[in-house]
């Protein structure tokens, strides 16, 4: 077996070298340095680092939180999908539009923004007090700011799904008796799944290493609205380096591991349905 | 009875109005609070003390050192991953090899790294305490806490943009047009400027656009590695950060305005270049119905 077919277009060496070598230095050597940092504990330092009562709290707290966002996304992103998709009203191409904003709005905005907005004094959190909900500087506040990063993740993976469905399935349902309700839950929301599951599990893997946007609206009081990304900050603040890679690595794990899940979601997705990517 | 029967049969794959409508509000309901009220008050925030306070904002030294530091790092930084889509998506969409998939996967990984851990990398390579700290220390060259370290890391979080658009497209306009003019004795350069070039040309902007939002407001990974030095290697959303924390809130929404401005044009770019690509689409599906 070869390493690559043949062809006739010049210039596979040069783009293919340069792609290596330019991803080694940028991406996978720093991250390397990373690995041979945490390997260089021992097995006993590395977990109770790990597996300090405050970082518990702060895994805790930002799986909680990342779920809790990815969750609302879930819903409402498949609602705002669905609605672009199979509506006419006005302002929608603009509306549209704006669905991309949190991937445009710098992290930081988007962070002193919402907090202002949610104070006890805010435009909405002058509303929330007086029910006794307090959204800034609680973990509350996380999930919300966790929910407007995350937001284009699921109506943009859903979208194009919405978008090719073919109109003679839904057709053949209500010709076989099926209510609009019964179409949607056994034809519609299966075809979407694979989708749905991949908007989720991008906007987990998003919300669980987001730190720009939570920072202002936390608190972050330890044991209580301390993010994972800010304890490694503190960390490097503090100088303590091996501390900051030890759950750094914890958290790069994560990262693969969504990685994987995503692809594995993909795969399964394109097995289903019998076609090669 | 017999005539209700007949609407209800037209409308079988629809949904009443009622439905319809609360659906629509209900989404609208949600992207208003979560999308315009965020972005609106802003601009309100902003301009709560007038437009004297705010001009006065953005013209301050520290703040005009950000906005200039943040267009240095993106001139830098934008070009360079620029290239290497380029290069990436030919070799992986003109050419067939073993391993791309992988080679895909690790393209991507600087999406699924959390900006903070990209930060650090750097930090364990260049830092003070880091591999080659000892080295540069003594050669008196500064990264981490200085502008290359910046560059660095925004070029980490910027890495995929470029390549994750131009290897689907190049992929589906295949390898027969660059074929056909290596026959007709184009050289390597002519096939790529005159024949590659002009197919992935909107791809290509759409990828510089969003590549270039998020260089200019990247926030967790330049954090760690700035060292938050004002006037000096503060970029426009570190300058928002330190004008907030110094309760200074006029300022600091004055100045995230302009990113939020920004964010405004990215959009409205966004949406012009998927429009044109849509257009030259339907066009050059046209003309190959009429050949």
């Amino acid at each position: 077996m070869k390493f690559k077919q043949a062809s006739v277009l010049p210039g596979f060496n040069l783009a293919f070298g340069y792609t290596i070598v330019y991803l080694s230095l940028i991406v996978l050597l720093p991250l390397s340095a990373l690995v041979i940092k945490t390997s260089s504990l021992s097995w006993a330092q590395f977990w109770d680092v790990v597996s300090d009562d405050r970082v518990l709290a702060s895994y805790k707290l930002t799986f909680g939180a990342s779920l809790l966002a990815a969750g609302l996304n879930l819903v409402f992103g498949l609602l705002v999908a669905w609605v672009l998709v199979r509506y006419q009203f006005w302002g929608k191409r603009f509306i549209d539009a704006l669905v991309d904003l949190p991937f445009a709005l710098p992290t930081a905005v988007a962070g002193i923004a919402l907090t202002t907005l949610y104070a006890p004094n805010g435009l909405i959190g002058q509303y929330l007090a007086p029910l006794g909900i307090q959204v800034a500087f609680k973990p509350l506040g996380i999930v919300v700011a966790l929910t407007f990063i995350g937001l284009p993740f699921v109506v943009r993976t859903v979208q194009p799904v919405l978008q090719d469905l073919e109109a003679e399935l839904e057709e053949a349902a209500a010709c076989l008796g099926a209510s609009r309700w019964q179409t949607f839950c056994k034809v519609i929301f299966p075809a979407a799944m694979p989708a749905l599951l991949t908007g989720f599990t991008l906007a987990f893997a998003r919300a669980v290493g987001e730190y720009g946007s939570v920072i202002f609206i936390a608190g972050n009081i330890p044991f209580e609205s301390e993010i994972v990304p800010l304890l490694i900050i503190g960390k490097l603040e503090q100088y303590d380096y091996v501390g900051a890679t030890a759950i750094a690595t914890v958290m790069l794990a994560i990262s693969f591991a969504l990685i994987l899940v995503i692809n594995t979601i993909q795969w399964w997705h394109s097995r289903r349905h019998g076609m090669r990517k | 009875m017999h005539s209700m029967q007949a609407t209800q049969r037209s409308v079988a794959t629809d949904e009443p109005r009622w439905v319809r409508w609360s659906l629509i509000a209900l989404a609208l309901a949600f992207l208003g609070f979560f999308l315009v009220l965020p972005l609106f008050s802003v601009f309100a925030e902003a301009l709560r003390k007038g437009w004297a306070l705010y001009v006065e904002a953005l013209i301050e030294p520290d703040a005009i050192a950000a906005i200039q530091l943040t267009l240095i790092v993106t001139a830098i930084a934008l070009p360079l991953n620029l290239v290497f889509g380029v290069a990436a998506a030919w070799a992986i969409a003109k050419f067939d090899f073993k391993g791309k998939s992988l080679l895909i996967t690790l393209i991507d990984l600087p999406f699924s790294v959390s900006p903070v851990v990209a930060g650090l990398i750097y930090v364990l390579l260049f830092g003070a305490q880091g591999w080659w700290g000892a080295w540069l220390m003594e050669h008196d060259i500064k990264i981490i806490f200085a502008v290359p370290g910046i560059v660095l890391a925004t070029v980490f979080v910027t890495f995929p943009f470029v390549a994750r658009e131009l290897i689907p497209l190049m992929e589906a306009q295949g390898t027969e047009e660059e074929q056909a003019a290596m026959v007709l004795g184009a050289s390597g350069w002519q096939l790529f400027w005159k024949v590659t070039l002009p197919n992935i040309k909107w791809g290509l902007l759409y990828g510089v656009i969003l590549c270039n939002a998020r260089a200019m407001g990247e926030f967790g990974a330049v954090s760690v590695v700035s060292g938050h030095i004002r006037g000096m290697t503060n970029t426009i959303p570190l300058h928002v950060e330190i004008l907030y924390n110094e309760y200074n809130f006029v300022a600091a929404f004055a100045v995230a305005s302009i990113l939020a401005l920004l964010a405004l044009v990215t959009l409205a770019a966004k949406s012009w270049v998927e429009w044109q690509a849509d257009r030259q689409r339907a066009l050059d599906a046209r003309m190959a119905t009429d050949q």
